[in-house]
């Protein structure tokens, strides 16, 4: 059923109560400005500017952001999967060791298969995906059929995947990459950009334009807002958060990969904190962690943020261990006007 | 009077020892309001979820259009032709007004892009800005996010939803409780013309003077039975809560 009923036009179309807004130019800026997304991107404005005005002639060059970008890129990838699943008002702690047990996976079959050949490479690939994919599968089905919340749920998994990849290898980083695979994804660039970097950029589009265009989007930010109702409305909601956590362990796959193709190694102990800093960057980035709420492009402001700050002080000669002391605190202070926005909405519920 | 559109007889159901409906039954035509009342664990709301597909019955049948049928799930009723304004309301805050009314049945462009899932979302904001203007809603802003209407604005665009996609027979729970005189009368004034479009609209109400003004009929439930039926002009409110709290027996009420 798709035709809208028509019924007998209202012979006083009177307002219902009044609101001094329009659909015009301002009411648009209005709602922009209100947004925590337009906040940190000034943020990160500021801290470009910030550092480009202390140290130009080492901070403002293609090298430096080149290789912040390159930086940052495997976490950009992971923050991604994170923005879908904390809109549904999830979680998924387990990123950072699906991200290992996809690269041990990889990095175990392209040695099996030996050789150099792009062979080798795409057969690893293909591992990679689908272990961080069965991960993402296990997430979301505990999730929804065993009503475990995400937290645990994630938590859970968080130290079944790295015991798993740290059983499979005895604690040792597995080593022997196909040569081809760091000479050109890993350190490689296509007209001045690096691989990584088009690979993030790449997620990230894509991952933009599913979420702000697509059905699949919208259900996403339904499920987050109001679960209930979009089961009411006929949403296959379990079926739906499956397919986010599944996204979530893909992209994380994605993720050891490049991770493999940039350092030549598993890099077993590297990750530990990767959930935490792309829940940071996720909500630096105005995503609500109550659900409903957040865009791709402001995870992309949220993870540029610690990147060029770390970056930054290290050029000025101040301790790189300040950024983490800045991050937390604007961290902190994103979660605090987002929950000062809640509790104003709150009260114009009781109008 | 026609053949009931919507009926259900001898409806019973437990939760655990509690026996919410008794056997109870309750029938609704086209183009009627008919109001649902009771006091209390009457099992006004049970039956009311059992008739659009959200709780399954124990016992008893249901008839659709004179042919017995089974709702099971809310998508059920919807392809029916039943919608329900439930009194939560259902509205994902979140979103703004237009992929509320449109949420489950999101338009999506033709072609290519429709296959991936590309939402036509200029079409969705035009169709909704039309219901609106149709069903005398006033939303100047409808870009803005459910959480900052008003109350009154939020009934309006679940009521507004239902109205668009019911064909046959629309439930609404308590849709003018948390609502202000002004915006209970637009909301009234609103129900009237969706029943004048030819729908079986079925209101639940505690507001005996609203359910007196708004229905054409009034059927009584009592620990989950249904204890009277009246013709709204036939009747008086008197009459009604006589009923609704056991002062008058069993089905003594003038069968209309």
């Amino acid at each position: 059923m798709s035709e809208t009923r028509e019924v007998p036009p209202a012979e006083v179309p009177d307002e219902v109560a009044p609101e001094p807004a329009g659909n015009g130019l301002r009411a648009v800026l209005r709602r922009r400005l209100t947004e925590t997304t337009t906040w940190t991107f000034l943020i990160l404005l500021g801290i470009v500017a910030g550092f480009a005005a202390l140290r130009f002639q080492q901070f403002a060059t293609v090298f430096n952001f080149r290789n912040i970008a390159a930086d940052a890129s495997g976490l950009l990838i992971i923050a991604v999967g994170m923005t879908f699943v904390i809109i549904t008002s999830g979680i998924d702690l387990s990123v950072g060791s699906v991200l290992v047990f996809s690269g041990v996976i990889a990095a175990k079959v392209m040695l099996a298969i030996g050789g150099e050949g792009w062979g080798a490479i795409g057969a690893g690939l293909v591992a990679g995906l689908v272990a961080g994919l069965a991960w993402g599968v296990v997430n979301g089905v505990l999730v929804t059929k065993a009503r475990v919340p995400p937290l645990i749920v994630t938590l859970g998994t968080l130290g079944m995947a790295l015991g798993s990849a740290l059983l499979i290898t005895g604690g040792i980083d597995v080593r022997g990459v196909p040569l081809q695979l760091t000479t050109t994804i890993g350190i490689g660039q296509l007209g001045g950009v690096p691989y990584v970097v088009i690979i993030a950029a790449a997620v990230t589009a894509v991952g933009a334009v599913t979420l702000s265009m697509t059905r699949f989007g919208r259900y996403t930010y339904a499920i987050g807002s109001n679960a209930e109702a979009a089961r009411r409305a006929g949403i296959d909601v379990d079926r739906h958060l499956i397919k986010v956590y599944a996204l979530s362990g893909l992209l994380a796959g994605l993720a050891g990969m490049v991770s493999l193709a940039r350092f030549a190694t598993t890099t077993i102990g590297g990750h530990s904190t990767d959930n935490l800093a792309a829940i940071a960057a996720v909500v630096l980035g105005g995503t609500s962690l109550f659900g409903g709420i957040g865009t791709v492009l402001g995870t992309l402001v949220g993870v540029f943020i610690p990147a060029i700050l770390q970056n930054g002080f290290v050029i000025l000669g101040v301790q790189p261990f300040w950024q983490q002391v800045a991050v937390g605190a604007v961290l902190i202070v994103a979660v605090y006007i987002d929950q000062l926005k809640r509790r104003a909405q709150e009260r114009g519920e009781r109008r | 009077m026609s053949e009931p559109l919507l009926e259900a007889n001898g409806i019973t159901k437990s939760f655990g020892g509690v026996r919410a409906l008794r056997g109870a039954d309750f029938a609704v035509h086209p183009g009627e309001v008919a109001a649902l009342v009771g006091d209390n664990g009457a099992g006004k709301s049970t039956l009311v979820k059992i008739l659009s597909g959200t709780l399954a019955p124990d016992g008893g049948e249901i008839r659709f259009e004179g042919r017995q049928v089974a709702i099971e799930h809310p998508v059920a009723a919807r392809e029916l032709g039943i919608e329900t304004v439930y009194q939560d309301l259902a509205l994902a805050p979140e979103l703004d007004p237009a992929a509320n009314l449109f949420l489950g049945r999101e338009l999506v462009r033709p072609g290519l892009l429709g296959r991936l899932g590309f939402l036509d979302k200029a079409a969705m904001r035009r169709r909704t800005n039309k219901a609106f203007a149709d069903l005398g809603v006033g939303l100047q802003d409808t870009g803005a996010m459910v959480a900052n209407l008003s109350g009154g604005q939020r009934q309006s665009v679940a009521v507004s939803r239902a109205a668009t996609w019911v064909s046959k027979v629309v439930f609404m729970d308590e849709p003018t409780a948390a609502l202000g005189v002004v915006q209970s009368a637009h909301v009234r004034d609103l129900i009237r013309r969706v029943r004048d479009s030819g729908i079986a609209v079925v209101l639940i109400s505690h507001n005996m003077p609203e359910v007196m003004e708004l229905a054409d009929r009034i059927e009584v439930l009592r620990l989950g039975v249904r204890v009277a039926r009246y013709q709204a002009a036939d009747t008086t409110m008197e009459q009604v809560i006589a009923a609704m709290t056991g002062a008058l027996g069993s089905e003594e009420g003038e069968v209309a």
